[in-house]
């Protein structure tokens, strides 16, 4: 069938997109040896002159990780990763601290100014503070001096140890306590940096907090630990953003990401994720295992927002407890998977308190020979009277060698509750690029305008620049993929 | 402008056209009628390049290009324009940025910088005004749930914009009241020159009323069986088609 093989031929140039951002830099890193043992976790923990405390509560995870099993239920298929060839601590040597950044490391700045995200642009664009999280040490820290002033915290992780440690230790795994799964347990145990947020009582925070991550360490495992904690009546708008080297091994990232929304508080956190995904033949790619919850107390709302396009296989459920009455926990979110990605994503919204509301907009693109799951729980606790959901789950297929699957998860314990879910799975059709084509689009311009007016409820939820460039990474992961 | 030779396209082996001959030069206006199924939208549809329909014989000329060696989106960069019959939705998709990435890309492959935005914005004012359409237009997405009408009307509007060398009109005034006839027929006029051409197909005198044709041609069974002047089709309303069959039908 003529129509068949266009297809092909167009699948075959779409898929010939190649990672744009893969490249290797060698900056000189201080590593501790390979591998996992008490001893390790000891020396991570030294080398970042952690309180007592803090080891005995790694120490705690790594007993309790021991017990597990890597779990086995998500919809993707890999080989295990070799817990003992991982290096967990790496921080790239930097000759001091800086003082600003024109004192960065220039190579790593043209690192930077691959990406396009040159911290100089990124310092131009006001209303941005940058924390730059480069292997697994925060290197850079801007506009800090602005947010102290509303008395605003935002530094890294292991810097929110050593000065704000009473605020570390009341938080640190109440959301997501180490015992909760196989990896918040392996990152409880080993993370190494992260990022840490205080937005004070009453205090909007007047700009979007902002961190790239970056893998760039070859073998090394990713660690992140965030704690973003907005005291009553704050609010903060968060963005993570990432993108790494090519590379031919799989590397490991585990992150937790923790939020506590206190009465009245509202945080809104978006993702851009876009790790090496792996070649065309399915080799290489990072393994992308994250934990992310939230805790929303009485009147607060938390917002998900993620566009994923990166990594070979994903494995992340960014939940929502609504704890408190009348809070609102919210879920979009964009994946692409293409060639040989498998992504199984999705949320958990579990209702506690009465009249808490949540909204699922859960949008899957898949080509080439990928997998995408969608895996959602909606949880309507006893108590939780009045309490809403809507979920739209949708899937756009592109080919006919992927996949897609939806399992939602239902459970209603209070008969006031109301649960409503609708999906769709659709193909981009041969008409709507005809039409396109007609009006001078080329192809793969065509796919990559119906790809964002389809994903456009969940890129209206980021901020400005964010839904630009998630725009364009949407366009360059779909390249030539058809159907 | 656009020369086609005995032209004959099938699609999943069956043969649709068989054998078109159309001559359409600058500053003319043909109209091509004929019953429903006879091939009047898989011409327009192989004209535009459609990849559904194989071209098995004959040749398409447009400005001096054979149009066989054009993608369907270097066609409309060269300037042929399709009013579709039936206008495909694009969810989440704006018109003004449909508009904008069309533009674009044909500015993009005659090596030219975009449209500034205050250009593109002038110009969709006008256009509008002319079109009699509301502002509020521009946000919907693309032709979701537009009415049929509303649909036709974005079609013009889109020509309008793109400004055409040729424009295929397939059965633009089905779906339209008499009002908004009128004023679709009106843009059409108004956007018409000595250097641009239209192709009309319609099944119905009325919109010839407001858009005069130089030549009326009837395609019937994937063949162009008669051409006249406008009096043709004054004479298909009033008689139809069945006299035109039987004059085509082997004598015995
Ligand atoms: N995609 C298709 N598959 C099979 N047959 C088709 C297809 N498109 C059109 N046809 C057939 O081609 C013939 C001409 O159709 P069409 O060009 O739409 O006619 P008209 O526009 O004159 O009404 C009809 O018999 C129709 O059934
Ligand atoms: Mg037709």
């Amino acid at each position: 069938m003529a129509e068949m093989a266009e297809e092909d031929k167009v699948l075959n140039e779409v898929t010939q997109s190649e990672y744009k951002y893969g490249f290797y830099t060698n900056i000189e890193s201080d590593r501790v040896p390979i591998g996992l043992n008490e001893d390790t976790i000891r020396r991570i923990s030294a080398k970042k002159n952690e309180p007592e405390w803090l080891l005995t509560w790694r120490l705690e995870a790594y007993k309790r990780w021991q017990e597990m099993e890597e779990p086995d239920w998500a919809n993707v298929d890999y080989p295990k990763p070799d817990f003992q060839a991982i290096t967990y601590y790496a921080a790239p040597k930097q000759k001091k601290k800086l003082e600003s950044l024109d004192d960065l490391d220039p190579e790593m700045k043209e690192t930077f100014d691959k990406l396009g995200i040159s911290l100089d642009e990124q310092k131009r664009l006001a209303g941005v503070a940058v924390d730059v999280v480069m292997d697994s040490v925060s290197v850079a820290t801007t506009f800090k001096k602005k947010l102290g002033e509303l008395g605003i915290i935002f530094c890294s992780i292991s810097e929110a140890v050593q000065e704000h440690p009473e605020l570390v230790k009341k938080y640190l795994g109440k959301v997501v306590p180490p015992s909760d799964n196989f990896y918040a347990a392996l990152n409880s145990a080993v993370f190494t940096d992260g990022s840490f947020c205080y937005i004070p009582k009453g205090v909007r925070c007047p700009m979007e907090l902002s961190t790239y991550f970056r893998i760039n360490e070859a073998g090394t495992g990713q660690f992140e630990r965030t704690l973003v904690i907005a005291e009553e009546s704050s609010y903060v708008s968060y963005l993570e953003g990432c993108t790494a080297p090519m590379r031919d091994e799989n590397q490991l990232h585990a992150a937790v990401v923790e939020l506590i929304a206190m009465d009245d508080a509202e945080i809104k956190y978006s993702t851009v994720q876009n790790w090496y995904p792996g070649n065309k033949e399915g080799k290489g790619g990072v393994y992308n295992f994250v934990t992310k919850r939230g805790l929303c107390h009485t009147r607060s709302k938390i917002s998900w927002t993620q566009v994923e396009t990166g990594s070979a296989v994903t494995w992340k459920y960014p939940s929502c407890i609504l704890k408190g009455d009348h809070s609102v926990g919210e879920f979009y979110s964009v994946a692409v998977t293409n060639n040989y990605q498998q992504a199984d994503t999705g949320t958990k919204m579990i209702h506690i308190g009465k009249n808490t509301k949540s909204t699922i907009i859960s949008k899957g693109i898949c080509a080439g020979h990928s997998n995408g799951s969608y895996r959602g729980l909606v949880k309507m606790g006893k108590k939780a009277e009045n309490a809403r959901n809507f979920s739209q789950c949708d899937s756009l297929l592109m080919g006919n060698s992927c996949g897609s699957h939806t399992f939602p998860y239902i459970e209603i314990d209070n008969k006031t509750a109301k649960v409503e879910h609708e999906a769709t799975t659709s193909k981009i059709g041969e008409d709507q690029i005809f039409y396109c084509n007609q009006r001078g689009i080329p192809t793969e311009e065509a796919i990559a305008l119906i790809v964002n007016g389809y994903c456009k409820e969940v890129l209206n939820q980021l901020p400005m620049e964010f839904a630009v460039e998630a725009q364009k990474l949407l366009a360059v992961s779909l390249e030539g993929s058809v159907g | 402008m656009l020369t086609i030779k005995n032209l004959r396209a099938s699609i999943e082996d069956k043969e649709i056209l068989k054998g078109i001959n159309l001559e359409v030069k600058p500053g003319e206006v043909h109209a091509i009628m004929g019953p429903n199924g006879s091939g009047k939208s898989t011409l327009s549809s192989v004209i535009a390049g459609r990849e559904d329909y194989e071209v098995t014989a004959g040749e398409m000329n447009f400005l001096g290009q054979d149009l066989s060696e054009l993608d369907p989106e270097e066609r409309a960069h060269a300037g042929i324009f399709l009013s579709f019959q039936y206008p495909v939705e694009i969810p989440g998709v704006s018109v003004t940025n449909f508009l904008k990435t069309a533009i674009n890309e044909s500015r993009k492959a005659k090596g030219l910088e975009p449209m500034p935005a205050k250009d593109m914005l002038k110009a969709m004012k006008e256009k509008m005004a002319l079109l009699e359409i509301d502002r509020s237009f521009l946000s919907r997405s693309i032709n979701e749930g537009f009415s049929g009408g509303e649909k036709k009307r974005n079609e013009i509007f889109q020509m309008a914009m793109l400004e055409p060398k040729l424009a295929i009109l397939d059965e633009t005034d089905s779906g339209l009241d008499i009002d908004a006839l009128r004023i679709v027929a009106n843009g059409v006029n108004k956007l018409k020159s000595q250097d641009n051409a239209v192709v009309v197909i319609t099944h119905y005198q009325r919109l010839l009323d407001h858009i005069t044709p130089d030549f009326v041609h009837v395609l019937l069974n994937g063949q162009i069986v008669k051409s006249g002047d406008k009096n043709l089709a004054l004479e298909l309303e009033e008689k139809g088609y069945d006299w035109i069959k039987k004059e085509q039908a082997p004598i015995g």
